[in-house]
């Protein structure tokens, strides 16, 4: 089985698992969406809690089995129910809406990091006990401030204090969404500051795994015989050593981008940007539990092709990876 | 005898020669000394610091002078805007963040040696099976599922919290302890109690996990930052006993009553800067970890005195237990057999 092949299978095991404890937590877990609506809006008499099963398509008719097959193929045709919150409202619309804003703003920024942060990683290790070895403790500080805080000290000093940046928002007010420039430059402008917040946060991460990654590797054989060769420093550092630290690098990033998505969406709060993340906290204000669930799975689903996306990465950048049968 | 030859494969064995030696917090990476003494400040902070706080969290006062004012001889670090004092707010909320990470700490490595100690050594389909799960939680990214899990519990208190945040917080230690039980199992020494008929339990307790320290110690705090990052990330979307102060909850208060907005900055810094010292703390003590296991991480700058030679990180790793261990009457007998020259033991001799 090449590697590929056992790495979409897993996807597609962890996908089920997503999916199937999705079914099952409002099921198992005490508290449902129609007992919050009838919470909420007290003066429904009890009578109405039909009504609102059925609206909502909670109510549970068949077998748990048949329940769950008819759930699969809802959530195949993208049909995560209706929205609780903003009724008539889909909730695949909802996300239609948002999911384009995080993607274009995490997505970019996560590159933008991890390829800054690997480049001095892969310097502070070759020059180990260097200038850039000396700035480390300051970037374990701005690697353990949670994003959101930072995105507040951000805020505070760049958009209220100097105006350097928009306060919030996706783009200025008065604006159609659209494909024109104005909109585009607006949006782009927009979100400079939330993009500066995941790459000073997350930059420090990559720059330290990669940094412990390249000092072990410079210490092994290969990269000590191709300096006794005489090959230029550069060709040793990029071509020896850099590319073999690489491989951990990436599938940590693999494994850290689900943490660097978390981290994105409660700034985006703060920032009030009209991304996933400001939908799932009006989500949680609501107590709107499809939308809730629904935003899990898509998130869920958004880092597994991310992970994906790394592993054809992998197997392009590692020949072992490329064996018909590659060794473990 | 001082540089061996051989280069030990174990790093866990090394890092453990290290802390054993009399005098270890002198040899400790500086960073780890630094993250240990700022944790310490903040555990202490954590028992003294509710019982000392100079007024009632939750009183809000109703006078409109006492609404957000500016640090002052009254409230060192101000009010909010319900006239409520920050500082008692803070030492509360250390209290109940720290709390909840340290539980939510042994809770889950507790469970990641289990499953990962479970796993390497039953093998085959259980191993497999096991390390499927392990890795499907680690794929699956924690925050959503959290706030899934906690939405619909109707008390979204500490201990609702600690249990949701546990059950998800083992899979990271449980792939590395079982990577690390898989390398111990075919050593020699497990070799050697398996075939003396020592039981399996018994072997795992008293030989395997004792070589485990100090990854069961980098995954612990590890655990720790996730759970404190997670639990405060949950309360400030507002999934949280709001009604309770930590560290969170106060930053959920700051911000949905526009603290940001009103300028009044020694609201929202000190929650969010104890939250980031005590991060730093944590990262910088996993750093030490690191440096402990693997000598060539360290600052090369650091040069250390081992038995009395001055080592530099950079150069091979000398086998501790050799150069700095005091052998008794028959160890030194039996090790006798093993110097190459005569010379050696000479030079070992006097090094005290």
């Amino acid at each position: 089985m090449s590697f590929i092949l056992r790495r979409l299978i897993f996807y597609v095991v962890a996908a089920w698992v997503a999916l199937t404890i999705n079914f099952f937590i409002p099921r198992l877990m005490p508290g449902n969406a129609v007992e919050s609506i009838m919470a909420k809006f007290p003066n429904l008499q009890p009578s109405a809690y039909h009504a609102l099963e059925a609206m909502l398509g909670v109510g549970h008719p068949g077998s748990i089995w048949h329940q769950y097959g008819a759930y699969l193929v809802d959530v195949a045709h993208f049909n995560f129910g209706t929205d609780v919150a903003e009724y008539p409202a889909q909730v695949s619309t909802l996300l239609g809406e948002t999911l384009p804003w995080t993607i274009t703003l995490v997505g970019t920024a996560t590159v933008i990091a991890f390829g800054v942060g690997t480049a001095l990683g892969i310097a502070a290790g070759w020059r180990h006990g260097g200038s850039l070895d000396r700035v480390l403790p300051g970037l374990m500080f701005l690697q353990a401030i949670p994003y959101f805080f930072f995105a507040l000290i951000l805020l505070e000093l760049l958009a209220l204090k100097a105006h350097v940046f928009p306060i919030g928002q996706g783009y200025s007010l008065g604006l159609i969404p659209g494909w024109h420039w104005a909109f585009i430059g607006s949006a782009v402008y927009h979100s400079l500051l939330p993009a500066l917040t995941i790459v000073l946060t997350s930059i420090a991460g990559w720059m330290l795994t990669m940094r412990n990654v390249m000092i072990t590797t410079i210490g092994e054989d290969y990269v000590v015989a191709a300096q006794a060769k005489g090959l230029p420093n550069r060709r040793v550092i990029l071509s020896y050593a850099a590319r073999n630290a690489l491989l951990p690098q990436l599938q940590g990033f693999g494994l850290a981008v689900g943490f660097v998505v978390s981290g994105a969406l409660v700034m985006e709060i703060v920032f009030s940007y009209p991304g996933i993340g400001l939908l799932l906290l009006n989500a949680v204000t609501s107590n709107d539990y499809p939308l809730m669930q629904a935003i899990f799975l898509v998130i869920t689903f958004a880092v597994l092709l991310a992970n994906l996306i790394v592993d054809l990465i992998i197997v392009f950048v590692d020949p072992r990876a490329r064996v018909k049968e590659a060794p473990r | 005898m001082t540089v061996a030859t051989t280069i030990s494969a174990d790093p866990t064995a090394v890092a453990r020669e290290a802390a054993a030696q009399p005098g270890r917090w002198r040899r400790m990476p500086t960073k780890a000394k630094v993250g240990v003494v700022l944790f310490g400040f903040f555990v202490l902070a954590a028992i003294i610091g509710p019982l000392v706080t100079p007024y009632d969290p939750s009183y809000q006062n109703p006078s409109p002078g006492a609404s957000l004012n500016a640090p002052s001889g009254a409230h060192l670090l101000g009010t909010t805007q319900s006239g409520q004092d920050v500082l008692s707010q803070l030492l509360v909320g250390i209290r109940l963040t720290l709390e909840l990470g340290i539980i939510v700490g042994v809770v889950a490595t507790a469970l990641a040696v289990i499953v990962g100690v479970t796993a390497a050594f039953l093998g085959g389909f259980w191993d497999e099976l096991l390390s499927l799960i392990t890795n499907v939680f680690l794929v699956i990214p924690a925050l959503p599922l959290l706030i899934v899990l906690l939405g619909y519990l109707p008390q979204k208190g500490q201990t609702a919290t600690i249990l949701v945040l546990a059950g998800l917080g083992w899979p990271w230690g449980a792939r590395v302890i079982r990577a690390q039980t898989l390398a111990i199992r075919n050593r020699d020494f497990v070799a050697a109690s398996q075939e003396t008929g020592e039981k399996t339990w018994r072997i795992i307790t008293s030989e395997i996990i004792p070589n485990e320290v100090s990854l069961i110690a980098a995954s612990f705090v590890n655990t720790v930052l996730y759970a404190i990052g997670a639990s405060v990330a949950l309360a400030f979307i507002g999934v949280a006993n709001l009604s309770s102060w930590s560290l969170g909850t106060m930053l959920y208060w700051a911000e949905s009553q526009q603290a940001l907005q009103l300028g009044a900055w020694w609201w929202f810094v000190p929650p969010g800067l104890a939250v980031a010292l005590v991060g730093t703390a944590l990262v910088l003590l996993n750093t030490g970890i690191d440096e402990l296991g693997n000598p060539r991480l360290r600052d090369a700058s650091s040069a250390s005195r081992i038995a009395g030679h001055w080592l530099r990180p950079a150069d091979p790793t000398p086998v501790l237990a050799e150069v700095s261990q005091r052998r008794s009457g028959l160890a030194a007998f039996l090790h006798s057999f093993s110097r190459s020259s005569p010379a050696d033991e000479t030079r070992g001799s006097d090094r005290r």
